[in-house]
């Protein structure tokens, strides 16, 4: 089942770090990683990716991947820069306190999928 | 010289002739702060020529993962993007230590990648993988202690 951005916010009581005006975008699957090689081997569009990482190969790999929206687990912020190249390619970004296990199983309680697999 | 070709059969060398779009990039080895812009660009230029969307999503994630080689393992190179009527390839030439085993390079979870690239969140032997499963052909030729060539293919 999709869900917008405002709703993924809600569930996750995330913080919206970049994309205030875009929390109507529906999502339509989740992919919680670290390893940016398997987000790459396996993300489809209109993607929430969840993930640990802060650096600036995030954004690339969503904006290579056309990913929607990140959110950063167990409070993570990236630095400036990065959420300023996320205003570049209209990535929305948002932080949470819980952890990726938790962030990942509130979203698939409500509803979204994963939505890919491996090839 | 060792040479593989992983996927496809044929070797198909296009000549600079019937080539509509022939870029030349410089990658630095060690470079992460700027790995993958070039990526970024091949895909903005494949959108611009009207490409459809799931064939440019292959060749970003092929030349992001090419791109991110040569800047972990190499000790320079070029990244080549060449559009043909016929098809999209992305070549890179490096100079640096060369692939010992080719077949071993291609199984997943196996690297040689630094701790610096595994902390950004590659390194973790999925490259090579990558782009053969997302591309059409790839060809390897590598030679220890001088550099690999590695050119990746899509059929248009």
């Amino acid at each position: 089942m999709p869900l917008t951005l405002l709703k993924i916010k809600q569930i996750l009581n995330a913080e919206v770090l970049y994309g205030e005006d875009k929390l109507d975008k529906e999502i339509q699957s989740a992919c919680g990683s670290d390893l940016m090689s398997d987000v790459l081997a396996f993300v489809k569009e209109q993607t929430l990716l969840l993930t640990g990482l802060t650096n600036h190969h995030v954004i690339r790999t969503a904006e290579l991947l056309d990913v929607s929206a990140i959110v950063f687990v167990r409070g993570k912020c990236p630095a400036p820069d990065i959420i300023e190249m996320s205003r570049n390619h209209s990535i929305v970004l948002m932080s949470t306190a819980d952890s990726m296990f938790t962030a990942c199983g509130k979203l698939y309680q409500a509803g979204l999928s994963g939505g890919g697999e491996i090839q | 010289m060792k040479e593989k070709v992983v996927n496809g059969s044929e070797s198909c060398v296009q000549s600079a002739k019937t080539a509509l779009i022939r870029q030349i990039y410089r990658v630095q080895a060690m470079d992460f702060a700027s790995a993958g812009e070039i990526s970024g660009k091949i895909k903005n230029i494949l959108k611009q020529l009207g490409v459809n969307g799931e064939m440019i999503r292959r060749a970003a994630i092929a030349s992001y993962e090419a791109e991110m080689n040569l800047v972990i393992h190499s000790w320079g190179g070029s990244l080549i993007f060449v559009v043909t009527p016929e098809e999209i390839q992305i070549i890179t030439q490096d100079t640096g230590p060369g692939i010992p085993d080719i077949d071993l390079a291609m199984q997943e979870g196996y690297s040689t990648a630094s701790d610096q690239a595994r902390e950004l969140g590659f390194g973790a032997g999925m490259g090579l993988p990558n782009i053969q499963r997302c591309s059409d052909r790839v060809e390897i030729s590598s030679k220890e202690g001088q550099g690999t060539t590695l050119k990746i293919s899509f059929f248009l």
